[in-house]
C-alpha cells in the first residue's frame, strides 16, 4: 500500500474506529469493509477530506455471495483525480434485509448504479430518490443475478408478444 | 404465342402472379432492425463495395409504413420482442422477415434469461441467416433466397407456402 492511501486508510480507522470492519490489499488495490450504518459519512469523508479526496464514484455494484452468513455484497469504487488512487469500499448484508443507505446525496451520479444494483439483486438503497428497475421490465417479478434465479429464467416470467 | 400474335407488336402475356411477383422481388425495400454488431454488416452491405442496390434493396427505409422485408440483426432481448413485433405489425402486407445472424436466429451466444431463444417465437421467420455475424455476402443469400419466395409467392396468398429457409 502506497503512502497516499496508507493515511487515508490510518485516518479513516482514526475517524470512524469500528465501522471499518477489515481492511485488505489484493495486487495494490486497497479494499475496506464498511458497517452499513457508516457508509454514507465514510463516502462523505472520503469525497470531503484534504489530504487525497475521491471526488469520482466509478462503480456500485453487487455480489451475491450465497453461501456466506452475509448474503448479499455492495462494492463502491472510488477514484481520486488529484492522486491518481483508487479505493475499493465493501458493505456486506444479510439476506433476510437486503438494505444499504443510498449514497446519491453525496455521489449523485450513483443513482443509476444503486438502481441497477436493486434490478439484479433486490438490494434496496434508502434515500434513493427514483429506486426503479433500470434493464428488467418494471412489472418483472424476480432478481435475475441472484444465484438462486435459474439461467434460463423462468419460464414466463418473461411474456412474449404472440406469434400470430 | 397465339394472342400475342394477334394483338402484334408491344404486347406480352403472362400470369399476374408471375408478373407482381418479378416486381415485388426486385424492389424489397428493407426495413432495417439493428439491435447488435450484426447491424455493422448490415450496413456494410450497403456500402459501395457490396452494393445491395444490385438487388434493388438499397432503399433501407426507417419507416415500417414503406418497407417489405424485416431484417432483424442482432440480439433480441425478451423486453426489445415487443418493440420488434410493434414495428412489424405496423407494416403493411406483402411482408417478409429475414433473421440475420446467430443472435436473432436462435439466441446465439447468449443463453440466458434474457435473450429471447430465436425471433420465430413472436415472428414469421421467412429466411434465418448463419454467422455471427454474417459477411454481407450470406445476407445476400438470404435476400436472394428470399427473392425465390416471393417470385413464387401468389398475389391473392402470399403467405400461402413455404417452411423457413436456412442459408449459411
Amino acid at each position: 500500500m502506497n503512502n497516499v492511501l496508507q493515511q487515508t486508510v490510518d485516518s479513516l480507522r482514526a475517524r470512524f474506529g469500528d465501522a471499518v470492519e477489515e481492511v485488505r490489499e489484493f495486487r495494490d488495490d486497497v479494499i475496506v469493509v464498511v458497517g452499513r450504518s457508516a457508509i454514507v459519512d465514510v463516502a462523505t469523508w472520503l469525497r470531503d477530506n484534504e489530504t487525497c479526496p475521491f471526488p469520482l464514484c466509478e462503480d456500485v455494484f453487487g455480489i451475491d455471495a450465497w453461501t456466506r452468513k452475509q448474503r448479499f455484497e455492495v462494492n463502491y469504487h472510488f477514484f481520486s483525480l488529484t492522486c491518481k488512487q483508487r479505493i475499493h469500499l465493501k458493505v456486506r448484508v444479510e439476506e433476510n434485509d437486503p438494505s444499504v443507505p443510498s449514497i446519491t446525496g453525496v455521489y449523485p451520479g450513483a443513482g443509476w448504479y444503486e438502481r441497477e444494483t436493486f434490478d439484479m439483486y433486490g438490494i434496496t438503497f434508502p434515500g434513493h430518490r427514483d429506486l426503479r428497475r433500470s434493464y428488467m421490465p418494471e412489472d418483472f417479478e424476480y432478481h435475475p443475478l441472484r444465484k438462486d434465479y435459474p439461467l434460463m429464467g423462468i419460464p414466463g416470467a418473461l411474456p412474449l408478444p404472440k406469434r400470430g | 404465342m397465339g394472342l400475342e400474335s394477334a394483338l402484334g407488336e408491344g404486347y406480352l402475356t403472362t400470369q399476374l402472379d408471375a408478373l407482381v411477383g418479378w416486381a415485388r422481388k426486385n424492389s424489397l425495400w428493407p426495413m432495417p432492425m439493428g439491435l447488435s454488431c450484426c447491424a455493422i454488416e448490415l450496413m456494410s452491405a450497403g456500402d459501395p463495395r457490396h452494393d445491395i442496390s444490385r438487388f434493388g434493396m438499397e432503399v433501407m427505409r426507417f419507416s415500417p409504413r414503406q418497407s417489405d422485408v424485416m431484417i432483424v440483426a442482432g440480439t433480441v432481448t425478451y423486453k426489445m420482442a415487443h418493440v420488434v413485433r410493434k414495428i412489424y405489425d405496423q407494416m403493411a402486407e406483402p411482408r417478409w422477415v429475414i433473421a440475420m445472424g446467430a443472435c436473432a436466429s436462435s439466441g446465439g451466444m447468449f443463453r440466458s434469461y434474457s435473450v429471447v431463444q430465436g425471433i420465430d417465437q413472436f415472428l414469421p421467420v421467412d429466411v434465418f441467416t448463419a454467422g455471427c455475424p454474417p459477411r454481407p455476402e450470406n445476407l445476400f443469400n438470404a435476400l436472394i433466397k428470399l427473392q425465390e419466395i416471393v417470385q413464387q409467392s401468389s398475389v391473392l396468398d402470399y403467405r400461402n407456402s413455404n417452411e423457413p429457409i436456412i442459408v449459411s
